[in-house]
């Protein structure tokens, strides 16, 4: 996982509360077997629109998503996740994110920074205004800037560690391996098995 | 200070807890299917890492599967592709697959309850948010996503911060009519779509002490849509009762270790709660969506709410939006809404007792003129059950359409589709835009209501057709 501490890009605003993840990306795509390219997907009934958000000529090339509350909301399709990062996205910004959505975010080294719904409605009236916007995330010190608007913004404190550390979490947890076993050594025989 | 039924099981299952470090949990069982896990073997193989506990782990076929002709290879190659990606996978790793076919095959929730193998007490995860399911039994059961899938496959564990607990109180009786679907989709009205997030919900009360266990397993099902990652309910009596004498169940000293360890679970009387919700069950009556989540829903005999109807700005632009997507006028009454197709399957009412309830009313009567019906048992095992009882021909004389097990139009991923603009009363869990099929319209209703819409051919209760001449 690439590591992260500082991002600054334009942003776009999607102005919609309960984003769940078919609307990120609708399960046809979900057949694939790959782990990237799901590009195309995102967004994909949405984006049919030619006046949606991402359509538009001044959002392209955005990183970071403005959205109303309860993002990621349903399916825990972590193709969510890796269809916002594959077309470019390194930060999503809202009030309230589902729980799954911000583990699986966690997991990839997608950003999920909770502030706010008023800093939100903040962030949106800017980049509606002045689209160009540079938008700035410091994880480090957990605040967000845009054109003189500055506000914190919340994410796990061990999330944080790992996505600026940048580490691998299997890696993390086998190094305790050992109390692993100790545990599955303890486990009552009334506990079923599969085979 | 007593604690929670979630602080119990959680605490029994933590590896490793320090300081500023997430819990380890230990996963008692995994299940895996075609859609969200070829990604996660990848990972496997090019880490070079084994699965830790094959024995703890089980895979089947389901999202993708087509509900008929089955015994005909897949017609879509990349639905193939996925389904023999699960059958390498899964041989290479040494993990049991329930194939298309196998009498063992079925949606993931369905099969891991009706074979024992969901017990009181335990962790149980999958790559699939409607694991919190298994909570009926008094497990934690959690959707997970890809990357935790990788996780708990090399390791049996996964790194998680304990949530918050909602005691969710249903007091007094069901009335007459009134399903664990009614009560689950009034609850999210209640609480809203976002209400549980970072919370383990626990069902309480007289209602739920009187549901049976199937009933519980809709009502845990649909936790995720009020946010809450797993709802739970107590064991008791009617759980060991279900448990007991099911394949994978504990035998002879085991059951009786078990069961005095199952008895330890319940929440205690001083244990305090994060949040509590409490609902009247008496005033409930036959519930169904009318928007584009599953919180927004009313009763069946109220009208289609308007924008103006909420204060809240963001609350009002979501019902703008769903009513233009839903194509429905604010005002009008849901019984007047005219349905295209009933859906019966699915995760949330796809077993048997589902089955029968929309059997009994369907029993004598034709569904409507123009009415597509869709009966999908969600696994092999109901599928045999109610044939053996004689379901399908009930449906099947009714003008149903009785299919093989599968997660069939819950999702929108097989061939069973809505086409734009058709309107669904379906049995399942989601109305989202889209979810049956680009296009398509959901309202989310119990498997009662379900059988009477189609009769009636507009969102009806069984109540409606006494004295209808149909």
């Amino acid at each position: 996982m690439e590591k992260f501490t500082v991002h600054t890009g334009t942003a776009a605003p999607l102005r919609a509360s309960n984003v769940d993840t078919d609307q990120i990306i609708p399960a046809e795509y979900l057949k694939r077997i790959t782990r990237h390219g799901f590009e195309d997907g995102l967004f994909n009934s949405w984006r049919k629109d030619a006046n949606f958000v991402l359509n538009r000529p001044a959002y392209q090339g955005v990183s970071v998503l403005v959205a109303g509350p309860d993002f990621g909301t349903g399916s825990s399709r972590e193709h969510a996740v890796w269809a916002l990062m594959d077309y470019g996205f390194k930060v999503v910004i809202s009030s309230r994110f589902a729980d799954i959505f911000r583990g699986n975010s966690g997991k990839q080294g997608l950003l999920t920074a909770v502030v706010e719904q008023s800093a939100v409605e903040q962030l949106w009236k800017i980049i509606e205004e002045e689209p160009s916007t540079p938008v700035t995330v410091d994880l480090e010190a957990q605040v967000i800037t845009a054109a003189g608007f500055t506000t914190k913004f919340e994410v796990d404190s061990y999330v944080r560690w790992r996505l600026m550390e940048g580490l691998d979490d299997i890696g993390l947890t086998l190094k305790h391996v050992d109390e692993i076993a100790a545990f599955e050594a303890k486990r009552p025989s009334f506990k079923p098995t599969t085979i | 200070m007593g604690r929670t039924l979630a602080q119990k099981v959680w605490d029994d299952h933590v590896v490793r807890r320090a300081e500023g470090e997430p819990d380890l949990l230990y996963i008692d069982l995994h299940l895996t299917h075609e859609v969200t896990s070829p990604q996660a073997f990848d990972g496997l193989r090019a880490a070079g890492r084994p699965v830790r506990r094959k024995d703890l782990t089980i895979a089947t076929e389901d999202h993708n599967v087509p509900t008929t002709d089955i015994d005909k290879p897949i017609v879509d190659p990349i639905s193939r592709a996925q389904i023999d990606a699960l059958r390498i996978n899964t041989k290479e790793f040494g993990i049991e697959n329930y194939e298309l076919g196998n009498k063992e095959q079925g949606i993931v929730h369905i099969i891991a309850p009706q074979s024992g193998l969901t017990q009181p007490g335990m962790t149980i995860v999958c790559g699939d948010s409607h694991t919190s399911t298994h909570g009926a039994f008094g497990s934690i059961g959690m959707g997970i996503g890809t990357s935790e899938v990788e996780h708990v496959l090399a390791t049996q564990t996964l790194p998680l911060k304990p949530f918050k607990t909602m005691a969710i109180t249903v007091n007094g009786k069901l009335p007459v009519g009134v399903t664990a679907k009614d009560l689950i989709l009034a609850i999210i009205a209640e609480i809203g779509t976002g209400g549980g997030q970072g919370y383990i919900l626990e069902y309480r009360g007289e209602a739920i002490r009187a549901l049976s266990m199937e009933g519980r397993m809709t009502m845990c099902n649909m936790s995720i849509e009020a946010g809450a990652r797993a709802g739970m309910i107590a064991p008791d009596e009617t759980t060991f009762e279900y448990v007991k004498g099911r394949e994978h169940a504990p035998k002879g000293a085991d059951w009786d270790a078990a069961v005095a360890y199952w008895k330890t679970l319940p929440t205690d009387d001083d244990a305090v709660f994060d949040r509590e919700v409490i609902i009247d069950a008496t005033k409930l009556s036959p519930f169904v969506t009318w928007g584009t989540n599953p919180g927004q829903g009313a009763p069946l005999s109220a009208t289609v709410p308007s924008p103006d109807d909420f204060t809240d700005e963001v609350d009002k632009k979501a019902t703008e939006k769903a009513l233009e997507y839903m194509d429905l006028k604010a005002g009008m009454p849901i019984r007047d809404i005219k349905i295209d197709t009933v859906f019966i399957g699915s995760c949330t009412n796809g077993r048997i007792e589902d089955l029968r309830a929309a059997a009994e009313i369907l029993k004598g009567n034709k569904i409507a003129e123009g009415m597509r019906m869709m009966v999908v048992p969600g696994s092999v095992r109901v599928r045999l059950e109610a044939m053996a009882e004689g379901l399908d021909k009930v449906f099947l004389e009714a003008g149903a359409e009785w299919r093989e097990a599968g997660c069939s139009m819950c999702l929108g991923m097989n061939p069973d589709k809505l086409t734009p603009g058709e309107r669904s009363a379906s049995t399942s869990n989601r109305n989202f835009e889209g979810r049956q099929g680009p296009g398509g319209r959901t309202h989310l209703v119990s498997p009662a209501v379900a059988a009477a819409t189609a009769i009636r051919g507009t969102l009806s209760s069984p109540a409606d057709l006494v004295g209808s001449s149909n």
